[in-house]
């Protein structure tokens, strides 16, 4: 590590006491890197056993690595806290502004503790901090407006990033989300429930500031291998074009895209919610995260008339990707494509995490077809598959919790079924609802021994259709082995806060060589230990506060739905997870 | 003939800030402190961006109110910059409209576009370009 280089700042931030200071962890960055590698660490030292999620001992991390501010893609934020959601480790990666703005404000990560008094919004300029009154910003209604005030009384703007929670998020919504720069999200796992509980309504964190490097001239070929690779790259062309919306087809195709609660894997209105139909009649324009040039983010253009006005409009810009198309769309048995958007404009205006939204009230339906939810326990709401104005109703209420009913899906499919039934049907692994990919044992597998319990682990959709394609018998020993070879090596790119979708062009060389620019010499074998390490102490803070893999449940619909690599066994599965974690204990 | 970057395009800018970067590392450097152009939203990012640069004004208001000569106008549009002149009183920040004039707060001077065009090689959406300036338009402006 250069020894001017400011990754190795830490920035504490005590909400209780309403003060700030800034520590050098040196030996912590020039081990771990930064991102996950550190923030791991930095949850070990700060979260202690049993910490309630909501209760102000549970810790905000958030920690970017070297690559941030000096090579394309390393633009992801790596938040890590406990998370309410699932009672147990809390990580989520955010783009948009958010990594070079920490970076450039002259940080590796900020800690942020306690609880403040009363609504409060921070404000970091590289060295200076403040705490400004949030009680004006506290029940606005949408998180739009919050974000243009923001916009509006803060500096530096294009080198600044604006996350703020919702309503969803002051109410502790466990699956809230954290906006940042209106299209990009700390999504899953309820880390805007995390900011409600402090009363901290947004982070605005800025800076522009230079950062050293070991040789220019070696600095600039590592960088021009990195750009050329990310712009030639077809992978990178087809996230610029369609974006990941590209994915409901062919997924629809095989036979993997879950609709209705996944009661089917094909969806027979996919064609209208593609990626390229959106593409043709709805994107209004392309977007970037700071420092990436493949601009993978899609806004839809949608024309909302007034309900009842003739002549009055508005008109919303959506980001759209697979995953919300999935859950608020095929999930939901919905075709009709601006009601599916108005419910995620809802979801946005409220700060919710729209993957685990839309399987909320994919359960909820079923659940009342099945006749296990009474009309008064629903409060006289219907819902039925594709009926939008229904779905907006019920967030809504999800959000406002007029009753024990909408309590519980508040607390997530998990929570609900335990009060309802239906467990068999509630789409949640190890707590967390499930992605949009049904493509055979390795997406579930990814699903359940995830540390996140996110498709983004181990991606096991990928190797599912690898399998696939190549004709391979998955084993469970096979599976195991190759998600956990994944899962490791997503440590390392998550300790350089790299972007996933940039993992083809990070290669093991490549992110060896940008270090190496950046003063951090390593061998491919420490950095392999490094992911090896990283992802044993996550999984050592999993079991710590009470995750048992061999007591995961395995929701009945996903065996009884066929996916693309046939019908899955529960003995398989069982033994992949036993396989996995007795591996990932001795990393 | 003299030459200075345009904004060929603004429309297609996606506000990754490639050219930001590469102004920075141009001198070898990373991080943004010594770019010289400027990506941000119009206030959103819903409704597109705004990318500053140095238009190479050929009767630059800059120029005008530097009070010791460090900026002068260069011969076919633009300015050039002697920082052994410059006192850091910030008149040329405040002067130009469109705030293509940065600042380098450690040393407590203005930063300048140098029209070198390193940067529009790394606009991956042709955004930027590095254009000859045409005499007429020289001529209107002056």
């Amino acid at each position: 590590m250069l020894k001017d280089d400011p990754l190795a700042r830490v920035l504490y931030v005590d909400l209780s006491r309403r003060r700030f200071w800034v520590e050098e962890r040196r030996e912590l960055f020039e081990e771990c890197l930064g991102g996950t590698g550190v923030a791991v660490r930095l949850l070990e030292e700060e979260c202690p056993t049993g910490a309630d999620p909501l209760g102000p001992e549970n810790p905000i991390i958030l920690a970017v690595g070297p690559l941030a501010g000096l090579f394309p893609m390393a633009s992801k934020t790596v938040a890590m806290f406990k998370s309410p959601h699932t009672g147990n480790l809390g990580e989520s990666h955010c783009g948009g502004r958010s990594a070079v703005s920490l970076r450039l404000a002259g940080y590796g990560a900020i800690v942020i503790r306690g609880l403040s008094p009363s609504p409060v919004y921070l404000v970091i300029d590289g060295e200076t901090v403040q705490f400004r009154d949030g009680a004006a910003l506290w029940g606005v209604r949408s998180s739009y407006t919050v974000g243009s005030v923001l916009r509006d009384h803060t500096a530096a703007s294009g080198l600044r990033t604006i996350m703020r929670i919702g309503r969803a998020g002051e109410r502790c919504v466990t699956y809230a989300c954290v906006i940042a720069e209106t299209y990009r999200h700390f999504g899953r796992l309820g880390l805007g429930a995390v900011f409600g509980s402090k009363r901290l309504k947004a982070l605005v964190i800025s800076g522009r500031r230079s950062l050293p490097v070991k040789d220019r001239k070696a600095y600039r070929e590592a960088y021009d291998a990195i750009f050329k690779a990310a712009t030639g790259s077809p992978l990178m062309q087809k996230y610029h074009e369609l974006g990941t919306a590209l994915n409901v087809l062919p997924l629809n195709e095989i036979g993997a895209l879950p609709t209705r609660n996944l009661q089917l894997a094909r969806f027979e209105g996919a064609e209208a919610i593609s990626g390229e139909r959106l593409a043709r009649e709805y994107l209004g324009r392309r977007l970037a995260c700071a420092h990436c040039p493949v601009a993978c983010i899609h806004l839809a253009a949608l024309r909302i008339p007034h309900p009842r006005e003739p002549y009055f409009y508005k008109t919303s810009m959506l980001s759209y990707d697979h995953e919300p198309i999935y859950a608020l769309g095929s999930m939901l048995g919905g075709s009709d494509v601006s009601g599916m958007f108005m419910l995620l404009d809802e979801a946005e205006i409220l700060g919710l995490d729209a993957m685990s939204t839309g399987v909320v009230l994919a359960w909820a339906t079923e659940a009342q077809e099945k006749g296990l939810l009474s009309q008064s326990e629903t409060g006289g709401l219907t819902l039925r598959w594709g009926d939008y104005p229904s779905y907006i109703e019920a967030v809504r209420r999800i959000v406002s919790q007029p009753g024990d009913f909408y309590r519980s899906l508040a607390r997530g499919v998990e929570y609900a079924a335990s009060l309802y039934g239906g467990a068999d049907f509630a789409l949640a692994f190890g707590g967390n609802e499930m992605p949009g990919y049904h493509t055979g044992p390795g997406a579930h597998l990814t699903y359940l021994t995830g540390a996140l319990h996110s498709h983004l682990d181990s991606a096991g959709y990928a190797l599912d259709q690898k399998m696939a394609v190549e004709g391979i018998t998955p084993t469970p020993e096979g599976v195991a082995q190759a998600l956990l070879a994944e899962e490791r090596w997503r440590q390392v790119l998550g300790s350089l806060s790299v972007c996933f979708f940039a993992r083809g062009v990070y290669t093991p060389e490549a992110a060896l060589h940008s270090l190496a620019a950046a003063g951090f010499e390593l061998t491919a074998d420490e950095l392999n230990s490094l992911g090896q390490d990283t992802l044993r102490r996550k999984y050592a803070f999993k079991l710590r506060e009470g995750f048992d893999p061999a007591a995961l449940r395995v929701p009945r619909r996903i065996l009884e739905t066929p996916s693309p690599l046939g019908r899955l066994d529960e003995d398989f599965i069982r033994q992949a997870v036993a396989r996995f974690a007795a591996e990932v204990r001795e990393g | 003939m003299s030459k200075r970057l345009s904004v060929i395009d603004v429309d297609r800018c996606v506000g990754c800030q490639s050219c930001m970067f590469a102004c920075a590392r141009r001198l070898g450097e990373g991080g943004l402190a010594a770019s010289c152009i400027g990506v941000r939203s119009q206030g959103g990012m819903r409704r597109g961006f705004v990318v500053i640069v140095c238009r190479a004004c050929s009767d630059p208001p800059c120029a005008r109110v530097c009070p010791t000569d460090a900026l002068t106008p260069r011969s076919g549009g633009g300015v050039r910059l002697r920082h052994e002149l410059c006192i850091g009183c910030g008149n040329c920040a405040a002067a130009c409209p469109f705030g293509a004039v940065f600042w380098d707060r450690a040393q407590s001077k203005p930063q300048i576009c140098v029209y070198c065009g390193y940067c529009a090689a790394y606009c991956p959406y042709d955004v930027l370009a590095l254009e000859e300036i045409a005499q007429e338009v020289a001529d209107a402006q002056r």
